[in-house]
């Protein structure tokens, strides 16, 4: 017994270091990524370390918050970050970004040169980004359980009538967002009077909450665990396809159009194996991989261009021209008014 | 006779609870339909898949990596120490238990902030930090279980064999090792258990692209639920079941050992 | 080898002590004492008294007496049964209700998430039944669930330890000498096995006072204890210097508990449960 179990230890130990050893050998070639929850088809990676035999270290985050708190901790040396267009200009002013080489890029003219255009909203000359996706947030719901016409404006994350069944984003800058837009102010307000304001409804919205969550939200939706939940565009694109009870909706007192963007910080170690993987990322086949797993709408235009009629024209994905029209882009906040968001914000999330 | 049966259903009601969310997530794991409530018809793909995930396949191997690589350090480690420890003098032993009890005491998410707090000050996280932070809290089990040993070892035994002409090495694993043999070898077992059930130290400890299960696990929940996690839950506790029946029962020194696991 | 030199096999493990025990602390207290700024301050441990985060040790600290009470009422009957058993198949018995404990923590959440969500099993069964449907995923409801359920096998292996250590004789002896099973319970069965009750308080009381994995997942961003507001300063709010304050009164009311608890406790700490 004694001479077993001793062998089993030596077994095991053996093959721990040797899977050891493989895990930190290969230190020279390899590419940390540090990007949102379920955004990137995992066969994509696995696709690329075979290509290029550079191991890529994946890194995974929920909100953009979450994200710069990762990277200001300094306890890992990121190459590649992907993240929402307000954190990516509170970073460029920061000084955190390092400019891409696009010298060595051979799939960049798949995308659509209009999002670099949008783009400039936060990276003035197109120096630091290369836009990823990007789409709205709305209101997924369920037809059979709320009334649809209701779902046109904000009023319905207010609605008593759907008590218990709402679920919010556990995501200051998101749900400030609604309760702002609600209100008819702009989303990126630091006017104290109209950001209490919005503090007030959302803490009289708590008692009809049913639970402040971000990525979770499109799978509690899909199995119908609640009514009508605050999300991106692209969750609810693919909620709909699992389930075709739900739909979107952008209301009309307007909302948040964003742009997801890669972009390299100052902690980049290995800026050519990143910049390969952004153009990577550009071809289309990988487009389409990613696409299909994440369901928001893609600047690649060569994609877009081969797709399905009806996709192109869901209108969930690809939001039309009259939507966008009544968003705007979230902008960065200066420290102060950052810090009165998080404030207000924990303090809504701690009333009962 | 009514007592019986009161104790009967006591049980039952308790063995239930414990039972049932675990026999949820296995029906689950055959469940052909992604829905929670709705039986899709029976099928394997949950399992498929699950073989083809690699997230979940690198999770299960880190875990076992760390599992084993921290216990067994710490028990080199702890046993080395509580030999230490044994021959200190009252005070110094107390100075010695007493830094030993804070890991096994403090909360898990203050050690794990703290030891970030140190590695993100001197160096970055990764795998090492894992191991370093997990042979910590590892440490005192072994200490607390084989000093307890040490302090029953008859002191004479082992003096009569150097005086005989042993050499401290050979007295050692004749006389005093058999002894603290079991404490030990509990010690490294409960090592092993406290790393393969850990997720607030590996949580803030860890650098990118590791994760054990407990944190692959909770990143994945935290974007929903995937049928896959139903199959992984019906692995493991087939696992554990084996594995502790292989322990409790296996052995014909079945009685002692499970004396210790327990006792 | 004389006993001074064997003092020094403790060496390593002092090194580690050091370097992987004490510093950590002075980390963190370092952090806890100061600002973003790196001045001394005290505000960071005083934040505590502001509402937010008063309310959210408040709301541990009772959810964690739940939790630990349940657990409690619930193991010691089992304790008791089990001791009694015929030994042919204890090991078998107590093996049974140990065993969900080493299911990995997270799944045991998952599967109360699974049992308890609005279309979950528990309620899909009540619909079937015909009574009205629970809501207590994402309330504190459903956080005590989930404790109670992953810490309970902490409180049954060492109460039930205590018991089967008592001999049967003792107990023969007083029911020969004319004692009831009321005198039995209080004079010797409640006596001795006080330890491991004490030891089983602290097992669960501490991971329930301070986990925060389960009120994340379970709570739907609605239950807010003192572990998520010190993970949220850490991960989300980039604060350390509060998360490090927070952390330290955190500590203290550990040791508190512990201190209070321990001084029950004649074997002294957690150690001798298994």
């Amino acid at each position: 017994m004694k001479k077993r179990i001793a062998a089993l230890f030596a077994t095991l130990f053996a093959v721990c270091l040797f899977t050891g050893c493989q895990n930190s050998g290969s230190d020279e070639n390899t590419l940390t990524v540090l990007n949102y929850g379920k955004y990137l088809d995992p066969k994509a990676i696995e696709m690329f370390e075979e290509e290029t035999g550079i191991q890529v270290e994946y890194e995974e985050y929920i909100t953009p918050e979450n994200m710069y708190t990762k990277y200001k901790a300094g306890s890992i040396d990121y190459d590649l970050i992907c993240t929402s267009d307000y954190m990516i200009e509170k970073l460029i002013n920061e000084g955190e970004t390092l400019e891409i080489n696009f010298d060595g890029f051979s799939n960049l003219s798949n995308l659509d040169t209009t999002y670099f255009e949008f783009s400039k909203a936060f990276d003035p000359e197109n120096k630091y980004t290369i836009p990823y996706f990007f789409g709205t947030v709305g209101i997924l719901y369920n037809k059979n359980m709320v009334d649809e016409a209701d779902m046109q404006s904000w009023d319905c994350l207010w609605n008593e009538k759907y008590k218990g069944q709402i679920i919010m984003a556990d995501s200051v800058r998101d749900s400030f967002m609604a309760a702002l837009k609600y209100k008819g102010y702009s989303l990126n307000t630091t006017e104290e009077a109209q950001l209490l304001e919005a503090q007030e409804i959302l803490i009289q919205q708590k008692p009809l909450v049913y639970s402040y969550l971000v990525d979770e939200a499109q799978d509690e939706m899909i199995g119908e665990n609640a009514a009508l939940a605050l999300v991106y565009s692209g969750e609810a694109g693919y909620a709909i396809e699992l389930n075709e009870n739900l739909g979107y909706c952008v209301p009309k007192e307007g909302s948040n159009m964003w742009i997801d963007s890669w972009f390299l910080p100052k902690t980049c170690k290995h800026q050519e194996n990143a910049e390969k993987f952004l153009d990577f990322l550009c071809r289309k086949e990988i487009a389409a991989m990613n696409f299909e797993y994440v369901y928001y709408a893609t600047p690649n235009k060569t994609l877009v261009e081969s797709l399905e009629e009806d996709l192109q024209n869901n209108t969930t994905i690809f939001p039309p021209k009259e939507v966008l029209d009544r968003c705007e882009i979230l902008k960065s906040l200066d420290e102060a008014a950052t810090a009165k968001y998080n404030e207000l914000w924990k303090e809504i999330k701690s009333t009962d | 006779m009514v007592k019986k049966s009161a104790e009967r259903i006591y049980l039952g009601l308790i063995f239930l609870f414990l039972y049932l969310p675990i026999a949820v997530l296995i029906v689950l794991s055959f469940n052909n339909s992604k829905s929670r409530v709705v039986w899709g018809g029976f099928t394997l793909k949950w399992y498929q898949q699950l073989f083809h995930n690699n997230t979940i396949k690198a999770a299960f191997t880190t875990t076992i990596f760390i599992t084993v690589i921290s216990a067994l350090l710490a028990t080199l480690l702890g046993t080395l120490a509580a030999l230490g420890i044994h021959a200190m003098k009252a005070k110094k032993q107390a100075i010695m238990l007493g830094a030993t009890n804070i890991p096994l005491l403090n909360a898990d998410i203050v050690t794990g902030l703290s030891m970030m707090l140190l590695f993100v000050r001197f160096t970055k996280l990764g795998m090492s930090t894992v191991l370093i932070a997990h042979i910590t809290f590892n440490i005192p089990y072994v200490i607390l279980n084989v000093l307890p040993k040490l302090r029953q070892c008859s002191q004479n035994t082992y003096e009569a064999a150097l005086d005989l002409g042993a050499t401290p090495f050979y007295a050692f694993r004749k006389i005093i090792w058999p002894q603290i043999r079991p404490g030990v070898f509990s010690g490294a077992l409960m090592a092993m258990t406290m790393s393969l059930d850990d997720f607030s130290v590996t949580y803030f400890t860890k650098g990118a692209g590791i994760n054990t299960l407990s944190t692959m696990i909770y990143t994945e929940m935290r974007k929903g639920i995937i049928p896959e996690m139903y199959a992984l839950s019906t692995i493991l506790f087939f696992i554990a079941l084996i594995l502790l029946l292989v322990m409790n029962f296996g052995s014909s020194r079945k009685d002692k050992l499970a004396k210790e696991r327990i006792g | 080898m004389n006993k001074l030199k064997r003092q020094f096999l403790a060496g390593p493990y002092l090194v580690w002590i050091i370097g992987f025990i004490l510093l950590p602390i002075i980390m963190i207290l370092y952090y806890a004492l100061t600002n973003q700024t790196g001045e001394a301050t005290l505000s960071n441990i005083l934040a505590i008294g502001t509402p937010i985060h008063s309310k959210a040790l408040f709301l541990s600290l009772k959810l964690a007496f739940l939790c630990t009470a349940i657990c409690l009422v619930l193991s010691y009957p089992l304790a008791m049964i089990l001791s009694n058993i015929r030994k042919k198949h204890q090991n078998l018995i107590v093996f049974i209700f140990i065993l969900p404990m080493w299911m990995n923590f997270m799944l045991r959440i998952l599967a109360w998430k699974m049992l308890l969500s609005n279309n979950g099993v528990i309620n899909s069964v009540l619909e079937t039944l015909g009574i009205p449907p629970l809501d207590i995923l994402n309330t504190p409801t459903a956080v005590v669930f989930c404790m109670v359920y992953d810490f309970l096998p902490f409180m049954i292996l060492p109460i039930y330890n205590s018991m089967a250590r008592i001999g049967k004789d003792i107990i023969e002896a007083a029911k020969d000498l004319g004692a009831g099973s009321v005198t039995i319970f209080f004079k010797i069965i409640l006596p001795l096995t006080i330890s491991g009750v004490v030891s089983g308080i602290i097992m669960v009381f501490v991971p329930a006072l301070t986990s925060f994995a389960i009120s994340d997942l379970l709570g739907g961003g609605k239950v807010l204890l003192i572990g998520n507001v010190i993970e949220q300063a850490f991960m989300q709010e980039y604060n350390w210097n509060l998360g490090s304050g927070l952390s330290i009164v955190l500590m203290v009311f550990v040791i508190a508990s512990m201190a209070l608890m321990s001084a029950h406790d004649k074997e002294g700490g957690g150690a001798g449960v298994w």
